[in-house]
């Protein structure tokens, strides 16, 4: 086995950044996966799914994905909410394979909201 | 290439395994992979936790979600609650004992939110087995900078200027100690680890060794380059036996990674390492001991000078250091002598780590910057005492060789000088507390038991004094006290620590001195009033009822196993002295207070039968 170089650490530590934006936060985007009774019945396996392979092809490191509860709108399932730092988090509704790729590419990585499959900005007041 | 979207931490420390983590997680994983669940979410065992009283747990990323007291049946339920349907499941999250709601997130808890974490940096973030997951959270950066960038001078300047004690107990500055070692002119000069940990009630030690076994390789690196070492030993004790398979497996990879060895980094400096098993004697903590004993012989302390500096193993010049030092000592050479000095006090600089147990609530390991208030430790984050009923009546510090804090001075800081002045010592960071159904007399004999036992027979005074002044203390415990024991007590702790050559003898009387300094009633009591308050010392404590107290219950009358408890429905019990055996049964069992203790009773003994 080859010997450790300084170099070799940096390389190993930029390897685990991934897992480690994981544990010790500081990551960039945070997608929800709402999966509810309902966001499962009406396909939101299938969008985490997607979404996870995408994050993996696309090498991204600082993005996290997460699941949560019914949003509240269960007509609309499946549904995601993608909170980007500093950002207000945005709402998507009547997903798919192909519509959760195209805001993971067009929103998670490049910042900017994709405004037709968009519900809402922003969260509800809670007190 | 699947992507993990979720980590789970499972504390695979010695306390948790012991409650159930390889049963726990072999479940999680079945439920995980039978919900489809095992590619995106990963299980990682990791290190000690910290928080033992409420093990099996688990922590939940990146939400950063707390779960306690896992069992194998909550299993299918929190996979579907959780990583299925994205709710952090209830029943299993932390839960203030006074507050119905749970805490699911971590630094929510009190017992974690007044913690500073540079010891335990890792404890409970990395897998302790992977070289890997140590070197991304920084690790071995700091050896790295120290071999390639900084001069022996350059080391021990920083370590210096840090502030850093040792934190076996002594608190002698590091920086100090590598210099004199750096400055020995030998061959061969040992760079060695004191994981003799034998305190009763201290495990930080363990901790370490077991949750972040890198942490200490890459101190030793460090101080064996300060110093000049190409050697190095690390005396662990044969009771850690996960501390010494985990620390082994870490050598084990540095050795094949080349961070043990020859030329490590390219910088032409070599170190090797290696475990020596210790059996276990308490003395081999003692530093001169410790290195006779890795030499093969009895481990026994021999009179300093020549300090280990000049002359240590092998009589070749060696440093001594605690696990706790050692894992201080990357993050200083990384960020800085100022930033380690950011926290703590100027004499007590940075973290110490401490080991809660006794009658506190929240049993576990806690790291605080140094000067926090001791009772900030106690009530926030311990949680306070066990059973809420109680009184708080004292703390032990720093194990047999320390002493007992009393409620008076809850509020010192927590400092090397200031808990000196308390007659106790910081000593290894054991912390045990006590309500008030403690007896303080029988406190200091415990410890004093387990001194006379190990100490090591070289001194008279120390192998003498000791048993001499147990048979004292118990005399007092069974009510054969005498007027003037107490300063006889206190003239022997006296000789005891003048003529003993160790720091084994020269503390062992401390616990009887600070009960003495603290609670002179109690032995007084004990002596002249054959009264032990406490109820503990059998002898000298009977137990009665306070009728108006007594709501006839009955209770303590079912739970006497000497059926000397007679009493009938809203009819107030009464205690039958003579067949009392004081076994505390029914005080321990009273929903109500009604059971007090008074002093022994004269009992009408049996007249012997005639021949």
């Amino acid at each position: 086995m080859a010997r450790l170089t300084i170099e070799d650490l940096k390389k190993i530590k930029d390897k685990q950044k991934a897992t480690f934006s994981l544990r010790e936060g500081g990551y960039r985007a945070k997608v929800t996966v709402h999966m509810g009774t309902c966001g499962i019945a009406a396909g939101a396996r299938e969008v985490m799914t997607v979404l996870l392979d995408e994050i993996a092809q696309s090498k991204a490191e600082d993005v996290i994905t997460t699941t949560s509860g019914c949003a509240g709108l269960c007509a609309r399932e499946p549904m995601v909410t993608v909170e980007l730092l500093n950002k207000p988090p945005v709402k998507y509704g009547d997903l798919n394979k192909e519509k959760i790729r195209e805001i993971f590419k067009e929103h998670v990585l490049g910042g900017n909201p994709v405004e037709k499959y968009a519900l809402v900005v922003g969260s509800e007041t809670t007190y | 290439m699947e992507k993990v979207r979720t980590n789970l931490l499972m504390c695979a420390g010695t306390g948790c395994v012991a409650s159930g983590t390889p049963k726990v997680r072999a479940a999680l994983q079945e439920e995980l992979e039978k919900r489809g669940l095992a590619d995106e979410i990963k299980i990682v065992l990791t290190g000690c936790n910290g928080f033992c009283a409420e093990g099996p747990v688990m922590l939940v990323y990146p939400e950063g979600i707390f779960y306690q007291k896992m069992t194998v049946d909550e299993m299918p339920k929190l996979v579907e609650e959780h990583f299925l349907k994205g709710r952090p499941y209830e029943k299993l999250l932390y839960k203030e004992p006074e507050k119905k709601h749970a805490i699911p997130a971590m630094n929510e808890i009190p017992f974690f939110k007044h913690q500073v974490l540079r010891v335990l940096r890792n404890k409970g973030m990395i897998d302790p087995d992977s070289l890997e997951e140590y070197i991304a959270r920084d690790g071995y950066m700091a050896a790295a900078k120290a071999l390639t960038e900084m001069t022996p001078a350059d080391i021990i300047k920083v370590v210096k200027d840090s502030g850093l004690r040792g934190r076996g107990g002594a608190g002698f500055p590091t920086g100090l100690k590598w210099e004199f070692a750096s400055k020995s002119v030998a061959d061969q000069k040992y760079m060695l680890c004191n994981g003799d940990e034998g305190d009763p009630g201290a495990f930080m030690d363990r901790s370490v060794m077991e949750a972040d076994p890198h942490s200490v390789i890459e101190g030793m690196i460090i101080g064996a380059r300060a110093i000049g070492s190409s050697k190095g030993v690390i005396y662990v004790r044969a009771e850690y036996p996960l501390a010494v398979k985990r620390l082994q497996k870490a050598i084990n990879d540095c050795h094949e990674k080349g961070l043990l060895g020859e030329d490590i980094f390219g910088s032409g400096f070599a170190f090797d390492l290696e475990i020596y098993l210790g059996a276990g004697a308490f003395v081999c903590g003692e530093e001169t001991a410790l290195m006779r004993s890795i030499e093969g012989k009895r481990g026994m302390p021999r009179p300093r000078p020549p300090f280990p500096a000049h002359k240590g193993l092998w009589d070749k010049p060696s440093v001594l250091n605690n696990v706790e030092t050692l894992a201080q000592i990357s993050p200083i050479i990384l960020h800085g002598a100022e930033w380690y000095r950011t926290l703590g006090t100027e004499k007590s600089a940075g973290t110490k780590v401490f080991a809660l147990t006794g009658d506190i609530k929240n049993v576990g390991l806690v790291e605080v910057p140094m000067g926090i208030p001791l009772k900030t430790i106690i009530y926030d984050i311990g949680g306070g005492m066990k059973n809420k009923k109680k009184k708080f009546k004292s703390v032990q510090m720093g194990g047999p060789s320390g002493g007992c804090i009393p409620m008076g001075l809850i509020e010192i800081p927590v400092t090397y000088e200031d808990v000196v002045k308390t007659g106790a010592i910081m000593g290894s960071g054991g912390m045990v507390v006590m309500d008030e159904d403690t007896c303080m007399v029988s406190t200091a004999k415990f410890f004093l038991e387990f001194t006379a036992d190990e100490s090591c027979g070289k001194c008279t005074p120390c192998r003498i004094g000791t048993r001499v002044m147990l048979d004292m203390l118990t005399d007092i415990c069974e009510g054969k006290g005498k007027d003037g024991d107490i300063e006889i007590l206190e003239d022997f702790s006296r000789d005891v620590i003048a003529t003993s050559l160790c720091g084994l003898g020269q503390t062992a009387p401390n616990p009887v001195l600070s009960t003495i300094r603290y609670f002179r009633d109690e032995y007084e009591s004990h002596i002249k009033d054959h009264w032990c308050k406490a109820g503990i010392c059998r002898n000298l404590c009977s137990f009665h009822i306070n009728e108006e107290l007594c709501k006839a219950c009955g209770a303590c009358l079912r739970a006497c196993p000497q059926k000397a408890i007679v009493g009938e429905k809203k009819v107030p019990h009464r205690i039958i002295q003579e067949l009392c055996i004081q076994c505390r049964t029914c005080y321990d069992t009273c929903k109500f207070g009604s059971i007090e203790i008074g002093p022994a009773a004269v009992k009408e003994k049996k007249e012997p039968a005639m021949k």
